[in-house]
């Protein structure tokens, strides 16, 4: 671990030169990751399109299952948009000091995130061309949403987080592309002289920012939390056994901030490696991250214990039912996978060394991943599988149609985030000159 | 904005632009524009002390309540012309009509904002300011004063006294 000596940190002009250098030509490596990511998205829109022409049942979805995978890996990208303007903003103001130089890489992360959730609605609905009439317009005949209705305010939800996200990150980007359109020469200047919409740093350009963007931090902040709320009133909202809670809204943010630190993880510890950010993204960041991890699965941990609890001790024959099928029937390993991932796994944690150590950070993230993945599929497919009644019981079975779509969605986030680090500087040189000590002839008369 | 040449100096240091800043405030001059590469509160308050607060938060007050009325309008109107009774529940059911409110809140008040941020920070600017430096957004701070034709030479020993690296023109 190359930790440079922190008596000479990084000068303004350094931060400049560094990230400029993150946006120079890509090597082969580069390209051959995005070849087969590109590749894998290609197999996603061929298998959506095969199920779009052969029809839903290509994605094994037949009652009792009809929610099956696609909104659980809905629910798993929404989670892991979280965790950006959870840095972004909520770190931003409690003046979280370590944020600065992971939170453009998480913000991108978020909006792709969304990106990638929104895309699970439409290939769930099966006839996505008629996704807008989820959206409230004046017609001939006065239909109108239910508004009433979950799904309709996840609509809402959902979108008002993407557009104030995009909104977020291009807000913190303006400062930051017009240095690099400083730095850089030719048509890629002319590019980014577009992209800056001619911002300059003068005290008027200035003033006006801090405030709009402290506001946008205040009002990104509940829309954090309203997000996965609402989300999870899809389920909580309906009565089936398992989902018909009120502890879902807060077990669902919590799960959210939980596997978007590990997202955040698996993309920052590989980005730091290849550009050599370690002058800047450094082990305390890493150790600050692997706290929260810890904290956010013991809370989770938590919420596990709280949902049997209710299940046994509400006495409802139905809850405790979905409880003991969910433990022990045909979805059992999956129960306990995620109980592996989520609640043992990050216990090594509590050691110092694991949380500055590199391949177990990356590790135990993935396994995070994972295991997130799986509470939403336990949520969902077993859920389902046993609610009031033996002759709705039902289990379901994976299609390569629907594997191939999901996984196709995971290469559509990276490669929309491979593009990203290539064309728009992932580190905030702003916010990390911030941090840096600030130039001064005489440091006391300044005071 | 008036007629006048602009003479730009630069500085190296935060506290070498503040006091530049302070004496040509003393002296008198008050159409200066400031550069700096990050946001620093010494200079930002020695420029903002005799200006209005930024007017960004009015907007989004009225953008955030634009976003609950049409809200609340738009859940409630929408259930008055066709009453439908599901699930023996009122008609009007303020509780989920909040959830859309609260979103459209935070969707216009959020726009709104960045709406005022443009407005009010003259963005898109589309041909740079002529005292613009590309040292700006790595490591030097500006300060551009207009003046008129006979204070040029004052104002230029003045900057240099303040510790300017570089005075332009």
């Amino acid at each position: 671990m190359s930790d440079q000596a922190p008596t000479s940190g990084p000068s303004f002009a350094d931060v400049n030169r560094d990230v400029a250098r993150t946006l120079s030509a890509p090597g082969n490596l580069y390209f051959a990751w995005m070849s087969l990511v590109g590749l894998i998205l290609t197999a996603g829109i061929l298998a959506w399109a095969w199920q779009i022409w052969i029809g839903m049942g290509a994605s094994g979805k037949r009652t009792p299952q009809m929610w099956a995978m696609y909104i659980t890996t809905f629910v798993f990208w929404i989670g892991i948009g979280h965790a950006g303007t959870l840095i972004s903003a909520v770190l931003y103001l409690f003046r979280a000091r370590w944020r600065t130089s992971i939170y453009r890489g998480a913000e991108a992360m978020t909006v792709f995130a969304v990106m990638t959730a929104g895309l699970f609605p439409l290939i769930h609905a099966g006839r996505m061309w008629f996704a807008y009439w989820l959206l409230p317009y004046p017609n001939q005949r006065y239909l109108w949403p239910n508004f009433r209705s979950p799904l309709v305010w996840d609509v809402f939800a959902i979108s008002t987080y993407l557009t104030i996200s995009v909104v977020f990150f291009i807000v913190g980007l303006f400062p930051d592309v017009a240095a690099i359109r400083d730095e850089s020469t030719g048509w890629k200047k002319k590019i980014y002289s577009v992209l800056a919409l001619g911002w300059e740093g003068s005290d008027s350009q200035w003033r006006h920012y801090l405030r709009a963007y402290g506001i946008l931090a205040a009002l990104a902040t509940p829309l954090v939390l309203s997000v996965h709320s609402v989300v999870s009133w899809d389920f909580a909202m309906t009565l089936i056994p398992g989902w018909h809670s009120t502890l879902f809204a807060p077990f669902f943010v919590n799960g959210a901030i939980f596997s978007g630190f590990a997202m955040v993880l698996v993309l920052i510890l590989p980005m730091r490696y290849h550009f050599n950010l370690y002058d800047y993204i450094k082990d305390k960041h890493l150790e600050a991250m692997a706290k929260l991890l810890l904290v956010t699965s013991l809370v989770l941990t938590y919420f596990y214990v709280c949902e049997a609890f209710t299940a046994w001790y509400s006495g409802d024959v139905f809850e405790k039912a979905s409880l003991f099928a969910r433990a022990t029937k045909q979805y059992a390993w999956s129960f306990w996978l995620m109980y592996f991932c989520n609640c043992v796994s990050p216990l090594v944690f509590f050691r110092k060394r694991a949380r500055t150590h590199v391949p177990t950070l990356f590790a135990v993230s993935v396994i995070v991943l994972i295991g997130m993945w799986f509470e939403r599929f336990n949520i969902i497919v077993p859920g389902l599988a046993h609610d009031f009644y033996p002759y709705t019981w039902g289990t379901y079975i994976p299609t390569v149609t629907d594997t191939t779509i999901i996984v196709g969605s995971f290469a559509w986030f990276f490669i929309l985030f491979l593009a990203f680090i290539k064309v728009l500087p992932s580190l905030s040189i702003v916010e990390v000159k911030e941090t840096l000590p600030h130039p001064f002839k005489n440091r006391k008369a300044a005071h | 904005m008036g007629a006048g040449d602009i003479i730009l100096g630069v500085f190296g240091y935060v506290d070498t632009t503040v006091d530049a800043i302070e004496r040509l405030k003393a002296r008198g001059f008050r159409d200066l524009t400031v550069y700096s590469p990050v946001p620093v509160h010494e200079i930002l308050d020695a420029v903002e002390r005799d200006r209005p607060l930024s007017r960004v938060r009015l907007f989004t007050l009225i953008g955030g309540l634009t976003g609950t009325s049409l809200g609340f309008f738009l859940t409630i109107y929408t259930a008055e012309i066709w009453k439908l009774v599901t699930g023996g529940k009122p008609v009007v059911s303020i509780p989920p009509f909040v959830v859309i409110a609260f979103e459209l809140t935070i969707l216009l008040g959020g726009l709104s904002t960045v709406l005022a941020m443009l407005i009010l920070g003259r963005i898109p600017k589309l041909a740079p300011s002529p005292a613009y430096d590309p040292r700006f957004t790595r490591d030097k701070f500006g300060v551009a004063v207009r003046c008129a034709p006979g204070e040029m030479s004052p104002v230029r020993d003045l900057l240099k006294t303040a510790g300017a690296e570089e005075v332009i023109p």
